[in-house]
């Protein structure tokens, strides 16, 4: 590696076991322009302190593992490249996350709500002896963005919805379920509409829109969150009229 | 210590290992499944293939074409009978996957849209742009969400398997939050861990892809199959690594050396085909191996181009239109212009070829059983003998689909016959673990995991690489002897039980040259040439039949270097032949059949 020189990272550390609170610490670095914070993290972990602790596996920013704060913004430590910050940089884990160790958050609840909001084809028998069902590229077009989410949770991460509310289903869960909303092969809308029309869905988004800055494959939740809720007062509406000319039909039978 | 029960326990929760969860909770609803994995399921390694998965699909095309693809691509060291079952299981996969929500690229009357990819005679290549790993991955991840009986165990670290009486029955793991140690109990257990690429310093893989399951299946008398064969992929991005898709290829992309010509046609593959007009198994739509073979060569006789990053070629895209790099080639372009700051739609694209995939593994029958009744394997970290001696693109991940469905139906028939296990003997079995783990803390002394796994990868390299000699890979044995010493006095510095990656690295590592001495170990006692194992040695040039058209068995030896055995190809309808591309590919009719089918 041609050195560039060196720059100094100060990282949010945090050991359950020991500390009662996070503190930072700085680490020296050598630095190129080619320097991802992910190689950054690595150097320090293998001639530093081998007991820091971060996620990270496919390097090329399509596994999702390894979101940080940098300097206050989430992103992925693997797309993060140091030559933007020559004076060095503060990294901390995933805000809005409960911190596990050093750079590792806690993602159950972001995997939990990504679960109960049905993100898989709903109401179609079809079976592989029937073949492929027919879906053209506009189709396609109408959900396919939506469904390049990685699951990285940064959008969590910006979300100050999340911040102030845990249970909000938040930017993630939503856009997936959305997806699914879009696809033609799929007959699950009103079921998972249900569950975004309840407390805790999509009503909680106020659109700040901070998620579809940080999103690093430009999924744009913040749109997927804003045509949900469109659709999802089209079906309050639907299913308030469903609703009413059921109890005429019950008060007809009364008469 | 906890004790979870379940039916079946799944260790690995990429393509492989979720297709067998989704497979055992259709067969058997009644079943506990536990699906372990060491990372979150979508971060599995199935994630970042690119190009696409095969399945005869065109009028055209037929299950004869791609056996007979696959057969001689791999060098006619594949299982045929398997071959056989893998095509015509193929198309229903990729159907299956289609009916689960996967978005395949599509033709515009809505009908599905295949590629051509290298060493296939049609395009058969089904793909969701150039993310088609990615994909894959999400829609199996996703519908597995529907079934309330696969109990995830994310971030489990599995440590070893549990046998009772020589048959499987669960495994211990580390749960990395908590930092203990659980047992998992299960009547049949599916290895789905992977590859093992990142043995080797300059690869594809993700961090993640180290080979344990490998190696635990060793440790425990499952020989290790034909590992000598490493596929180098022939266009990873200098330094890193990355993967620049052979899809990329397979759309039109071409390959030249420092003077602009393009090379591969002194290697069998020509005639020149014209730019943006690829044909099946000419030029760049050659197999892997010949592929990075050529670049050897060319690098040898000076033809390459220096860059900080060592030698390179150029792949060049630009001819192809923005419109259609944009369509199917978007990860590409991205990665190009993150990682190497330059535009493929206005500059070629520097690569090299760096290690990929591992064609061999836990050996396994058609049905992915053991030698251990109840341990089952599928995936990369399997060898059921589909790939021979070198893998065709998209090839792999189709076998994750069909060879993941089968892993979860045998699985359940195994699960199925009433078993009680002697709890005693399981909990034994534990304790050793749990003891083994505490005294990875106690170990004294000066070395680093980092280093040895450093020194691992460039002697991996050297001896194991596209190019072997006796002398280099013996060089490579020397060291991993060495490494296997040294590593015992790896003092660990994090003594905490939450997420600790310095102890979970350090078991990554020794597993890692475990299964490292299997390839450089099988690779030295083959002498011969024969797919991604080449040789330079005097009487090792040309593929041996007489002697070699066997597969490789590495058996564990507690004390020493592994035993090497071999063992029978099933030749069902394909006899060896020469492997012919290019202009003599095209004038050869499909080699002569045994029989008629």
């Amino acid at each position: 590696m041609t050195e560039n020189g060196k720059m100094t990272l100060r990282i949010q550390r945090y050991n359950p076991e020991k500390d009662d609170e996070p503190h930072y610490e700085a680490y020296e670095i050598p630095w190129n322009a080619q320097t991802t914070l992910l190689d950054g993290l690595k150097y320090i972990k293998d001639n530093q302190d081998p007991d820091l602790s971060f996620r990270s596996s496919c390097r090329m920013a399509v596994c999702g593992s390894c979101g940080v704060m940098i300097n206050g913004v989430p992103k992925l430590a693997c797309k993060a490249f140091l030559r933007a910050y020559p004076l060095g940089a503060s990294i901390e884990p995933m805000a809005n996350f409960p911190v596990e160790k050093d750079l590792v958050v806690d993602l159950t609840d972001f995997l939990e709500y990504i679960q109960a909001l049905k993100p898989y084809i709903l109401g179609n028998a079809r079976k592989p002896e029937d073949g492929p069902n027919r879906q053209t590229p506009e189709e396609l077009a109408r959900y396919y963005k939506f469904s390049l989410c990685i699951n990285c949770g940064l959008c969590y991460a910006a979300c100050p919805q999340f911040a102030m509310n845990a249970a909000f289903a938040g930017p993630g869960a939503v856009t997936l379920a959305h997806r699914y909303n879009l696809d033609s092969r799929d007959q699950g809308r009103s079921e998972r509409l249900k569950l975004l029309n309840s407390k805790h869905g999509v009503w909680g988004c106020t659109f700040v829109g901070y998620c579809s800055e940080v999103c690093p494959t430009r999924v744009d939740p913040a749109a997927a969150l804003q045509q949900c809720k469109a659709q999802s007062a089209l079906h309050f509406a639907a299913s308030v009229l469903d609703c009413a000319k059921n109890k005429e039909a019950c008060h007809g039978e009364q008469t | 210590m906890q004790i979870i029960n379940a039916d079946i326990v799944i260790v690995g929760a990429g393509g492989a290992g979720i297709r067998a969860a989704i497979e055992a909770a259709e067969v058997r609803p009644d079943f506990n499944i536990a699906l372990i994995s060491k990372v979150y399921p979508m971060r599995s390694h199935t994630v970042a293939a690119e190009g696409g998965a095969a399945a005869v699909w065109q009028e055209a095309d037929s299950f004869d074409l791609h056996f007979h693809d696959t057969v001689s691509g791999g060098d006619w060291l594949c299982e045929q009978d398997v071959v056989d079952y893998f095509v015509q299981n193929c198309p229903r996969e990729m159907i299956q996957l289609e009916q689960w929500g996967c978005p395949w690229s599509r033709n515009p009357d809505g009908s599905i849209g295949v590629r051509r990819f290298g060493g296939m005679t049609a395009a058969r290549t089904w793909f969701a742009a150039d993310r088609s790993g990615f994909h894959i991955m999400h829609t199996l991840f996703q519908t597995c969400l529907k079934y309330p009986q696969i109990r995830r165990l994310d971030e489990y670290f599995v440590l070893d398997l549990l046998e009772d009486n020589g048959r499987a029955a669960g495994v211990t793991a580390l749960d990395m939050m908590e930092g203990e140690i659980v047992q998992v109990r299960a009547g049949a257990v599916i290895f789905a861990t992977g590859g093992a690429g990142r043995l080797y310093r300059y690869n594809t893989n993700a961090g993640i892809v180290t080979g344990e399951g490998m190696a635990i299946a060793y440790r425990h008398g499952v020989p290790l199959r034909d590992m000598e064969f490493v596929q180098h992929h022939p266009t990873g991005l200098p330094g890193s690594g990355l993967l620049i898709t052979e899809a990329s290829r397979g759309e039109g992309g071409i390959l030249v050396n420092k003077d602009g010509y393009r090379y591969l046609q002194d290697y069998g593959l020509g005639p020149e085909t014209p730019p943006g007009k690829p044909e099946n198994k000419f030029m760049e739509l050659g197999p892997r191996d010949k592929i990075s073979q050529a670049f050897w060569h060319e690098q040898r006789a000076g033809r390459t181009i220096s860059t900080p990053h060592g030698e390179v070629v150029y792949l060049d895209i630009r001819h192809l239109s923005r419109e259609k790099i944009l369509e199917r080639l978007p990860l590409i372009r991205e990665l190009t212009m993150e990682f190497m700051g330059l535009d493929p739609i206005h500059t070629p694209i520097p690569v090299r070829p760096t290690a990929h995939y591992t064609m061999g593994g836990i050996a396994a029958d058609a049905q992915c059983e053991t030698a251990i009744k109840g341990l089952f394997a599928a995936g990369e970290c399997s060898s059921v003998g589909l790939h021979g001696a070198n893998r065709l693109g998209s090839n792999s991940l189709a076998e994750l689909l069909v060879f993941g469905r089968i892993a979860g139906q045998a699985a359940s028939e195994r699960a199925g016959k009433n078993i009680r296990f002697k709890d005693a003997a399981l909990n034994a079995q534990a304790k050793d673990v749990e003891d083994w783990f505490g005294g990875l803390f106690k170990r004294k002394g000066k070395e680093k995991w980092a280093a040895i796994r450093d020194e691992m990868g460039l002697s991996m390299e050297e001896g194991c690489g596209i190019y072997r000699t006796g002398e280099m890979m013996q060089a490579t044995i020397d060291k991993l002897a060495e490494l296997k010493e040294r590593v015992k006095r790896v003092k660990v510095a994090d003594s905490g039980a939450v997420f600790n990656t310095d102890v979970l690295n350090l078991i990554e590592v020794s597993q890692g040259l475990e299964v490292a001495e299997t390839i450089a170990h099988s690779a030295i006692q083959r002498r011969e040439s024969r797919g991604a194992h080449q040789r330079l040695d005097e009487g090792c040039t040309e593929r041996d039949d007489e002697n070699f058209l066997r597969h490789s068995l590495a058996y564990y030896n507690k004390d020493g270097a592994p035993r090497t055995e071999y063992g029978p190809v099933k030749i069902t309808r394909s006899e060896p032949a020469r492997r012919v591309y290019g202009a003599e590919g095209a004038s050869r009719k499909p080699n002569k059949e045994k029989g008629n089918d």
